[in-house]
């Protein structure tokens, strides 16, 4: 053990669940130990899912189809309007269709450096495995991917990599997917093996003897505190992009489930790996509610530049070619415009910052669709991205076809999430996190078109796969209401309430979000230095104790109240922002979505330091007036070669 | 741009509503509509008085939540969602008219929000195809003609945030239901279970009070996701045919 200023330092931990032998036969092997569950005892056993996204419904409909009693909650009026939907360029899937040299070892290969070499070797061979079942099933219930003339499925390209492996339903294929799966869900609630709760938020969750065991919700029409016990939790509740108030996250994702589950015990693990993307429309005014994504699939066409001249005001279409410069071909000729998305983003932010950015507030680089046009015909450039144009047409009043678009990074997937073992299963027995939610796919940066993939992955396949193997020794002790770990978990949940509605003070939930929002956009976002992070740890610390003695939420807990379900979000936000600060400043390195301005590489790029953090930061909770623990996972690469990032 | 806001507002399911006027100034052409709200939150909750309740999420026209009926018209005068719609579509001193989607199906919870759980039960009845995980062949084992799978697709587009059964004088879910029975309907996993599903579907709509359809095409109008209106024939020729059968 050793101690700073701002954490300490506890035991290593590892997977214990991590089967070994060769990297290919180790998910046969661990579906074969894994103990079972016979069908007639399934129906003795329960499960909560938090979460009706890709990760929820998919483990919800699979394991209600399996006969287990599923109870699910989601904070939306409707299992469907989960952000999954939002996702919009693809789906990766190592089929080799188009016979380009793809297979499940290049997926593997290019997950785990597109990762920058901070993912499990293990989890991501599975996931690559996976992915060619995630397809067949999608197609099976019916999801419409673009299919070509011949009646077969289209593929396309995404960043960082050289094959068309991605799969996709015009701009749309989040919600496709998301459309199967919640139709899926919607059959087992007929059929009675799942009980869907909407409009339900989880604030707390139950332990007792060491085990998850049900949560506590608030109904979000009727204010009631409700308690509900299972067998077993899962958390498929999606990142926690929010924190920086502006992402291209729904208005109301949140971190409260992992949160309140971290707090509980959960290890919360590389908190501060935080995808940006790059091709966001830019923002337009301080109203701004959120960030619109411009689907990464743009890239296989467009090309990005800006004006060689700093400051250059002119319409782009009169800035001859010898004026412009393509610095991502310029400077990546092997994978040009289709680097990954750390890359391409701070990139974009290095040429704004020299004063080559465009647009009003300078803060935006030009997608540029022209040679694209006249290569393909407006026709086939409308066909694949019209509702992509369509959709920047109406934010910004401006036409596409004709001006280049602007766009700029924006805060949109994080890598980071509750720490998870082979099976999924976190360091509180019994609690399963699915999706984004967890850690444990995409290294320090995911690459594009994976999320959906690891979502519906985790949900259809691993964990029905796995969580058999501790419900096999349930079903355990029943309880009720009155067992005083339920009290206690509701007592938290009520207080917490009761305090936000008596502070009555003079600022709105949404001020301290926005502001909480700059301090991380600033000093936490695209680069990051030990003095900034230093600085932002102090001005978080701060507005916590500013949003406790001086936030006003108005009206009573016993309705539909939107302003106490932000202010609840926001509360965790505040304290979630300063681990993501102190994970960020204990890892000295660049790595993928991290960047530390003290550490790179001559040309700029992120410079690990392989040696000292080739683990996993996984943050045990040390108390409100405690330093969180910190515990080292250590990473071992046996079939990637650990190198140097290039996409020269 | 000046503004002024006529807003629906009502406490509860079963309390009366009302409008209520606001004036907002400083609004920017290029705020969405939901920030314009999003404005006026901010302004009522110093005031001290109560935020005006409405559903929303995404905010980039695909989640299906948000949906308000702007100056007699679901989700306003542009088509496209309410998260989508920009104030540059209204002029300085306009005076703006909110309300909730009015539907006896869609019951009013608070102010702008209302309950459109009777869209969840319409899928329920049918508007799957039973693949249980794990079983499904290879996804190249069935090829699809690209016109059964575009139209398909156009069908799948629908978000279902209800400004059909807004924009329906009947209030008729028509168009929702329709969608679903083509999307389905127009690819070979979907033929097992066809004319079961229509018929279940149709029931269920019924059951739920939305009124029936009378081919006005209000809906088909004003659906932000372009729903062809040519699905409901789809739909009643697929039932003909169940019903024909016996089915049902």
């Amino acid at each position: 053990m050793s101690e700073n200023d701002l954490y300490i330092e506890g035991e290593p931990i590892r997977d214990e669940k991590a089967p070994e032998g060769p990297i290919s036969e180790r998910w046969d092997q661990r579906r074969f130990s894994a103990k079972l569950v016979n069908p007639a005892n399934r129906r003795k056993l329960s499960v909560i899912i938090i979460g009706t996204g890709l990760a929820g419904a998919s483990a919800a409909a699979t394991m209600g189809e399996a006969g287990y009693n599923v109870t699910t909650f989601c904070y939306q009026d409707s299992p469907r309007r989960a952000h999954s939907i939002a996702a919009q360029g693809g789906i990766n899937a190592a089929k080799n269709y188009r016979n380009d040299g793809d297979s499940i070892h290049r997926l593997f290969y290019d997950t785990v450096k597109g990762g920058d070499f901070r993912s499990r070797e293990s989890n991501v061979y599975r996931l690559a495995q996976t992915s060619v079942e995630i397809i067949d099933q999608c197609v099976a219930q019916g999801v419409p991917f673009a299919r070509e003339y011949g009646g077969l499925l289209d593929n396309r390209s995404f960043g960082g990599v050289q094959v068309s492996r991605t799969f996709y339903a015009r701009g749309q294929t989040g919600q496709q997917l998301l459309i199967g799966a919640y139709q899926a869900l919607e059959r087992q609630i007929a059929a009675g093996s799942v009980q869907m709760h909407t409009r339900h938020e989880m604030l707390e969750l139950i332990i007792s003897g060491g085990k998850a065991r049900g949560v506590i919700v608030r109904d979000m029409l009727t204010g009631e505190i409700e308690t509900h016990f299972a067998d077993a939790v899962v958390l498929a509740t999606g990142g926690y992009g929010n924190v920086f108030y502006l992402s291209t996250n729904a208005m109301g994702s949140n971190v409260t489930a992992t949160w309140r589950a971290h707090r509980k015990g959960a290890h919360f693990a590389n908190p501060c790996y935080t995808q940006i993307h790059p091709t966001c429309i830019p923002v337009s005014g301080d109203y701004q509610s959120k960030l619109t994504l411009m689907s990464e699939s743009l890239r296989n066409d467009g090309r990005i530049w800006v004006p060689k001249d700093k400051g250059d005001k002119r319409d782009p279409r009169q800035i001859p070619e010898d004026e412009r410069d393509y610095y991502l071909e310029r400077k990546y000729p092997a994978f040009g415009n289709l680097v990954p998305r750390d890359i391409a983003s701070r990139a974009a932010k290095n040429v704004c910052d020299e004063g080559h950015g465009v647009g009003p507030s300078g803060l935006g680089v030009y997608l540029d669709f022209a040679d694209a046009t006249e290569r393909m015909g407006r026709e086939a450039v409308e066909s694949k991205y019209g509702n992509l144009f369509d959709m920047y047409q109406r934010i910004t009043g401006e036409n596409p076809y004709e001006v280049p678009m602007r766009i700029y990074p924006a805060v949109h997937y994080t890598m980071g999430g509750l720490w998870v073992d082979y099976d999924l299963q976190s360091s509180i027995p019994g609690l399963f996190v699915t999706g984004e939610a967890n850690f444990s796919d995409h290294g320090a940066n995911r690459l594009g078109a994976s999320a959906l993939m690891q979502g519906l992955a985790d949900g259809y396949f691993v964990l029905p796969n796995t969580i058999n193997d501790y419900l096999a020794d349930g079903p355990f002790e029943a309880m009720d209401e009155s067992h005083p770990d339920a009290q206690e978990a509701k007592e938290q949940v009520t207080s917490r309430i009761d305090k936000l509605l008596s502070i009555q003070g003079s600022r709105t939930v949404d001020s301290f979000h926005k502001e909480l929002g700059t301090i991380m956009w600033e000093y936490c976002g695209m680069e990051r230095t030990e003095e900034g992070l230093r600085k932002a740890i102090e001005l978080i610390r701060n507005l916590r104790s500013e949003f406790w003695r001086d936030v006003k939420v108005l009206g009573t807990n016993e309705e539909l109240n939107q302003a106490l379900e932000k202010a609840g979000r926001v509360v965790d936000f505040l304290e979630l922002g300063e681990l993501m600060c102190i994970d960020a400043l204990h890892r000295r390195e660049s790595c993928g979505g991290h960047f530390r301005a003290e550490s790179q590489t001559e040309d700029g790029e992120a410079l690990r330091h392989d040696d000292e953090f080739a683990y996993v930061a996984a943050w045990e909770f040390g108390g409100d007036d405690n330093k969180p623990v910190l515990h080292k996972e250590n990473l071992e690469y046996e079939y990637v070669e650990m190198k140097q990032r290039s996409y020269k | 741009m000046n503004i002024t806001l006529r807003v629906w507002r009502q406490k509860g399911r079963d309390d009366e509503g009302r409008m209520v006027t606001y004036k907002l100034t400083d609004v920017s052409p290029d705020m969405s509509f939901l920030e314009m709200l999003d404005v006026l939150n901010e302004k009522l909750t110093l005031e001290s008085e109560e935020p005006v309740a409405f559903d929303h999420d995404c905010r980039e026209g695909i989640c299906g939540a948000c949906g308000v009926v702007i100056d007699g018209e679901a989700h306003g005068p542009e088509r496209t969602t309410t998260c989508q719609l920009h104030m540059r579509s209204f002029n300085d001193g306009d005076t703006i008219t909110v309300e909730p989607w009015r539907a006896s199906a869609f019951p009013v919870v608070k102010d702008l929000v209302v309950d459109r759980g009777a869209f969840d039960r319409i899928i329920q009845a049918g508007g799957y195809v039973s693949a249980p995980t794990g079983t499904a062949p290879d996804a190249h084992a069935n090829p699809i003609p690209k016109p059964d799978a575009d139209r398909a697709f156009d069908a799948a587009t629908c978000i279902g945030c209800g400004a059909c059964v807004a924009a329906c004088p009947n209030a008729s879910s028509m168009l929702f239901t329709a969608a679903k029975v083509t999307h389905l309907g127009m690819l070979p996993q979907g033929q097992p279970e066809r004319a079961s599903r229509v018929v279940q579907m149709v029931n269920q709509q019924d059951a739920e009070d939305f009124g029936g359809c009378t081919n006005i095409g209000e809906c088909a109008a004003v659906c932000p996701k372009g729903i062809p209106l040519d699905t409901i024939s789809q739909l009643n020729q697929d039932l003909l045919g169940s019903l024909g059968k016996g089915i049902g």
